[in-house]
């Protein structure tokens, strides 16, 4: 499949700064991905998919070079509501992107905006509404909902709009840990079952690390790894970010000699890779 | 009458924003100086709406609420917050000046503390937080993360001994909340008392005692850290999840695999995990093939 993303050597300055919050960044990615992007605070990753979704240039001013293509287009041509089309973000403060004065407007919004016609609209807000379990809060202003609560409606009201590229920046930040499953899971059916692009900036990795196909370090501006989770999560890179419980008790296995057949992921991979190893062993 | 043990006490606490369904139903809490303890709940559940009422923010529709053994009816706010320091959620529902150092000064200046000893309280939250780079920034050019951090500073500064923060690890990278668990250590040590909300499991179980659960306003469990994060059916209808480490345990446990379901740290899995591995010569053979 071809690349639905493609940045080559991208640089980024904001005006008025004299360090790069982007230096060098090769990256290309394709639908059906659910990369998950981690690193330290100001590492650049909000700034990457500000240039993923045309936020810059179209709203920051700096120095931006290099090859970019996104959906085809090159942000520096196209207008932010053409680039919002094709590429969803769903912020890190939820309260910033909601407006409206029930939870059904703020999903049916952008649907309306993008002219589907009244009765399909309907329906789509209906589904949404189910899938996110947000029924019983449809006619409650969105302001006067929890944290927890905006976020999924931000989240929602974005994924309603079924874009090719799907932004989520801290997602789970203020949701509590069955809500941030449910979204994340969700994520992953949405990129599985229309093969979308995710790309998951998250600290969470416990939640998140299991749903990516791919994980991105970056550092100072810089993507310092890049590769299939189970690899990159063991690398020196990744103990600057906080490695999951479930790997830590992989790592520590294999210092006792008992090797597993590969880097769980979750939980309950984890108990797999043991029982298969402890049976095929044990007899 | 309050009990003068507890620094926070509430007695059939209950409260509805006029005219509205209640959204703290019959609320019973003792809490004693120097606790550390977790409030959890899922999305909507009444966390913040109940440490609203430990700095006289919300006064009870029903019911009484004790700071230090004074009635919150009794008291105004500005006279609890110098006792009671509340770090929000959001960060930008309390920041307002135009640079991050004076919004760390501004409380203790409404306090009436002395200027040098303000001086000293503001660089000693600045480094505390790691803000001393952004002294003169406006904090709304600081990132989320930044900005959670300068409030925590601001309210840290003047020294409280009650600290309630809400959600103080969200959005924040794994370094941050390496700091935010080093400030929970020198504030237990300093006999504080410290009440946070949170999602974060992981991040709760090497740091507080005791955790109270709350669901559709009530509460659901106030008891050990380890009796409520290994009880998985009371997890389950608080919209929670056990640690990566408790979860491992019940998974073996429902695969047959004779494991105390009760553990919470790494090295309590790995006893157990090793156990079983010599009991079936895994270990021996593993380490065969290495070498």
């Amino acid at each position: 499949m071809e690349n639905i993303v493609e940045l080559e050597n991208v640089y980024f300055r904001y005006s008025g700064s004299d360090e790069y919050a982007l230096e060098n960044i090769t990256f290309k990615a394709r639908r059906g991905e659910y990369i998950l992007i981690t690193g330290p605070s100001g590492c650049g990753k909000s700034t990457l998919t500000r240039v993923l979704n045309g936020l810059i240039p179209n709203f920051y001013e700096g120095e931006l070079k290099g090859k970019i293509k996104v959906a085809g287009l090159d942000v520096r041509e196209t207008p932010a509501y053409i680039m919002a089309k094709h590429v969803g973000t769903v912020f890190q403060d939820p309260e910033n992107q909601l407006f409206l004065s029930t939870v059904e407007r703020e999903i049916a919004f952008g649907l309306e905006n993008l002219g589907f016609p009244r009765g399909e609209m309907r329906k789509k807000v209906e589904n949404i509404l189910k899938m996110f379990g947000l029924q019983e809060l449809r006619n409650r202003a969105p302001f006067e909902l929890s944290g927890g609560q905006q976020q999924k409606v931000a989240i929602a009201s974005i994924i309603a709009l079924q874009p090719e590229i799907l932004i989520l920046d801290e997602p789970t930040a203020n949701l509590d840990p069955l809500s941030a499953e449910e979204v994340l899971s969700l994520v992953d059916k949405l990129v599985k079952e229309l093969s979308m692009l995710a790309i998951v900036i998250e600290h969470r990795l416990e939640i998140a690390l299991k749903y990516s196909t791919r994980m991105i370090i970056m550092d100072k501006g810089k993507i310092i790894a890049d590769g299939n989770p189970r690899e990159v999560i063991l690398k020196d890179e990744a103990k600057r970010v906080g490695i999951p419980k479930v790997v830590e008790v992989y790592r520590r296995l294999s210092l006792e000699g008992v090797r597993l057949r590969s880097v769980p992921l979750s939980p309950s991979e984890f108990v797999t890779f043991f029982l298969e190893e402890v049976m095929s062993n044990g007899k | 009458m309050a009990n003068k043990e507890n620094v926070i006490e509430t007695k059939n606490l209950y409260f509805a924003y006029e005219g509205n369904k209640y959204i703290l139903k019959n609320i019973n809490l003792q809490i004693k100086r120097g606790e550390i303890i977790a409030i959890l709940g899922e999305n909507g559940a009444g966390k913040t709406t109940l440490i609203k009422h430990f700095n006289g923010l919300l006064k009870p529709s029903k019911g009484e609420v004790y700071i230090l053994g004074k009635n919150t009816k009794e008291s105004s706010v500005a006279e609890l917050s110098r006792h009671v320091g509340i770090v929000f959620q959001n960060p930008d529902h309390q920041i307002f000046s135009e640079t991050v150092e004076k919004e760390i000064e501004f409380a203790m200046r409404n306090f009436g503390f002395d200027k040098s000893y303000i001086k000293e309280r503001v660089e000693w939250a600045l480094r505390l937080m790691g803000l001393e780079k952004y002294r003169n920034r406006s904090p709304y050019t600081l990132s989320i993360g930044e900005r959670k951090r300068l409030t925590l500073a601001a309210v840290l500064s003047y020294d409280p001994d009650i600290l309630i923060l809400d959600e103080p690890t969200a959005g924040q990278d794994f370094l941050q909340k390496e700091r935010i668990a080093e400030m929970m250590n020198l504030l237990r040590h300093r006999q504080k008392t410290v009440i946070m909300v949170t999602h974060d499991i992981e991040f709760i179980v090497n740091r507080v005692e005791r955790i109270i659960i709350l669901a559709k306003g009530e509460i659901l469990y106030d008891g050990d850290k380890r009796e409520v994060l290994t009880n998985l059916q009371l997890l389950k209808k608080a919209r929670l999840l056990p640690p990566q480490i408790t979860q491992i345990a019940w998974l073996l446990q429902d695969n047959n695999i004779e494991v105390p379901t009760n553990i919470l740290y790494i090295e309590e899995l790995l006893n157990e995990l090793l156990h079983l591995c010599k009991k079936v010569g895994l270990d021996e053979s593993a380490r065969r093939i290495q070498v």
